[in-house]
């Protein structure tokens, strides 16, 4: 292979779903739901269908598993046509998820989730003993929930017992539409978290929908923007969608703040943390006060015997008399360093210094993070992308629909 | 009243068997009517037009007047059991059908919609889904029409019919002499009677048969 190839936009990654040319006409209706759609679906990765309401993308997730047959075109999944086989056969093979859930309200938590396994013939035993390890992983108490009723769950609780049911085959794709559209928005925020924290070990294929191009960012290894007619204006990783939007739709789609957004994919740990003058706990003020001087900086941070962030003090509050446990104030605004720049932006703007303190796990002192930083970060985040772009000699305003041909 | 009292006293066991025989009679032709009704139901609930028509059907067998019904069966059933049981099937179907429609179309589309995305087939997904869902409505078709052919099975006497209708005929056949109340209010007792506890029943089968997950 020629090196100056361009790096397909799948990244090598095998490709698990595979829709070609697939085309819905409802019937009565002139316009196609889902217009001559092509795309490739990698493994292991979560792929979102972002687009407005009514833009075909709900309608495309369900012409995956074929509970809306295909007008026109193939679904191969691996390798397999799977556009003709039978669809019960096809269906158990994927999870899915909606945003209604659709619990089972008359059967048991255990029932619900073992309802696949047990339409594939698990025996008993195998049976319970997945639903109680699918409960612990979706971070529930196997022997306070098995037996309840859904009615007797909340909202949040529901999910994820959705979540597990839509896995309890272990099946190698996740079809999910919206599945944390229905939830308030501090816990979707940890269902969040707790999903991506799964997949990270799980490694499914994820076809997810939503209309939250905030979501879409964070949830999301490849982003589809899609226009009316499920029509793909970008196929592409997050960052490449804020830092290089293919064209009006998708930037007016993306919304103002990319750049803020963009925070939410970039890490402490990728950028160089700042230093200020620091002193164990308990050194003199005269020693101090020289640190601080041979220093460009207006503070100097004093740390516990464990190396933990305890006091900012300015030159004034050396000076004055009062013990050095009163003076000064307390260093707050810590983060770890695989925190995103997003948190650290955020811990900032309620710092007293205006650096953020960047710890270790347990919790001892690495450095500082600045606005100036976070700022030269974003910037070199922009010039990577318009350089692979250039690089992969596509032009910025074309969309990108499909891998090329390997 | 005292008398009356004598009566029922005396004609216990004649009563006492006319009420097993017409709790007999209503339960065969509730059996019937269920599997025919439910069946039915089935059939037509995803179809607005077959069920509109199939409701009319069993609407209209409902406004025949019981007397009639049982009158014109005589030619073609000739006296005592069989016409008892087809009419009372006919006018146990209309809410038997109704309820089985409305139950089966109630059931929650997300409920569904999982239902066939984790792969479950149509029938499977009736007998474990739909009818379980649907059941406490369905339940309480039958029990309306339990109730509905208790009263109507006292008219089948007039056909030679089993049951607490033979009482009450014949008190009214004598009207005016010493018996005749005693044997009517019998009668319509024996019938209370029976509606009670056949409501009774459904109570405790609706409860012991409906998921705990969607009882109210």
């Amino acid at each position: 292979m020629p090196d100056q190839l361009p790096p397909s936009p799948l990244d090598g990654n095998k490709v698990m779903i595979s829709l070609q040319h697939l085309t819905k006409v409802f019937p009565g209706q002139r316009e196609p739901a889902v217009n001559d759609l092509s795309m490739d679906i990698p493994e292991g990765e979560i792929v979102i269908l972002v687009g407005p309401s009514g833009c075909g993308k709900s309608t495309t997730l369900r012409l995956i598993n074929r509970l809306i047959e295909p007008t026109d075109g193939k679904i191969v999944l691996e390798g397999e046509d799977v556009t003709r086989v039978n669809s019960d056969e096809l269906r158990r093979r994927m999870g899915y998820v909606i945003q209604q859930i659709g619990l089972f309200p008359h059967m048991t938590i255990e029932q619900n989730i073992a309802t696949v396994p047990r339409m594939l013939g698990w025996d008993r035993k195998r049976v319970a003993s997945r639903v109680g390890e699918l409960l612990e992983t979706v971070g529930m108490d196997p022997e306070q929930y098995r037996r309840r009723y859904p009615k007797e769950l909340s909202g949040g609780q529901s999910q994820r017992v959705g979540v597990a049911r839509a896995m309890a085959a272990d099946p190698p794709i996740l079809l999910m539409d919206e599945p944390f559209g229905a939830i308030d928005p501090i816990t979707r925020d940890r269902l969040q978290n707790e999903f991506l924290r799964l997949q990270s070990d799980i490694k499914k294929t994820i076809v997810f929908v939503t209309h939250d191009i905030d979501e879409a960012v964070k949830m999301g290894d490849r982003i589809a923007v899609l226009r009316e007619g499920s029509v793909i204006a970008q196929y592409d990783t997050p960052e490449r969608i804020l830092t290089n939007p293919a064209d009006a739709y998708v930037e007016t789609f993306i919304g103002s703040g990319a750049s803020l957004k963009g925070l939410t994919l970039a890490y402490v740990r990728d950028i160089e943390l700042a230093d200020w003058p620091i002193a164990q706990k308990g050194t003199g003020r005269q020693a101090m006060r020289e640190a601080l001087l041979g220093s460009d900086r207006t503070a100097i941070l004093t740390l516990d015997e464990q190396r933990r962030p305890v006091r900012w003090y300015t030159a004034r509050d050396l000076d004055r008399s009062e013990s050095l446990d009163e003076v000064g104030l307390p260093a707050t605004a810590l983060v770890e360093s695989n925190a995103t720049l997003h948190d650290a932006l955020d811990q900032m703007l309620t710092s007293y210094t205006g650096s953020v303190i960047v710890v270790d796990r347990d919790g001892s002192y690495r450095g500082t993070v600045e606005l100036d930083a976070i700022k030269h970060r974003v910037d070199e985040i922009r010039a990577a992308a318009r350089e692979r772009a250039r690089q992969m000699s596509v032009p910025d305003h074309e969309p990108m629909t499909q891998a090329p041909s390997r | 009243m005292s008398k009356f009292l004598d009566y029922l006293e005396f004609r216990q066991d004649h009563l006492l068997e006319l009420g097993f025989e017409h709790a007999q009679v209503v339960t065969i032709a509730l059996v019937i009517a269920s599997v025919i009704g439910v069946g039915t139901g089935i059939a037509v609930y995803r179809r607005e037009r077959a069920a509109t028509v199939a409701i009319a059907i069993v609407g209209t067998f409902l406004t025949i007047p019981s007397f009639a019904l049982l009158a014109m069966f005589i030619p073609i059933f000739g006296l005592g059991y069989e016409p008892t049981v087809v009419a009372l099937v006919m006018y146990a179907l209309l809410p038997i059908v109704r309820n089985t429609v409305t139950g089966l179309r109630q059931v929650d589309p997300a409920v569904i919609e999982s239902a066939q995305g984790m792969g479950m087939g149509r029938v499977r997904r009736l007998l474990r889904i739909e009818l379980p869902l649907a059941w406490p409505i369905i339940l309480t078709g039958i029990r309306v029409s339990a109730l509905l052919l208790i009263g109507i099975a006292a008219i089948a006497a007039a056909v030679n019919g089993p049951g607490l209708g033979e009482d009450i005929f014949a008190g009214l056949a004598r009207i005016g002499s010493a018996s005749a109340t005693n044997l009517v209010l019998g009668g319509v007792l024996g019938v209370i009677v029976l509606a009670l506890l056949f409501d009774l029943f459904f109570l405790l089968f609706g409860r012991l048969t409906t998921s705990r997950g969607i009882r109210a």
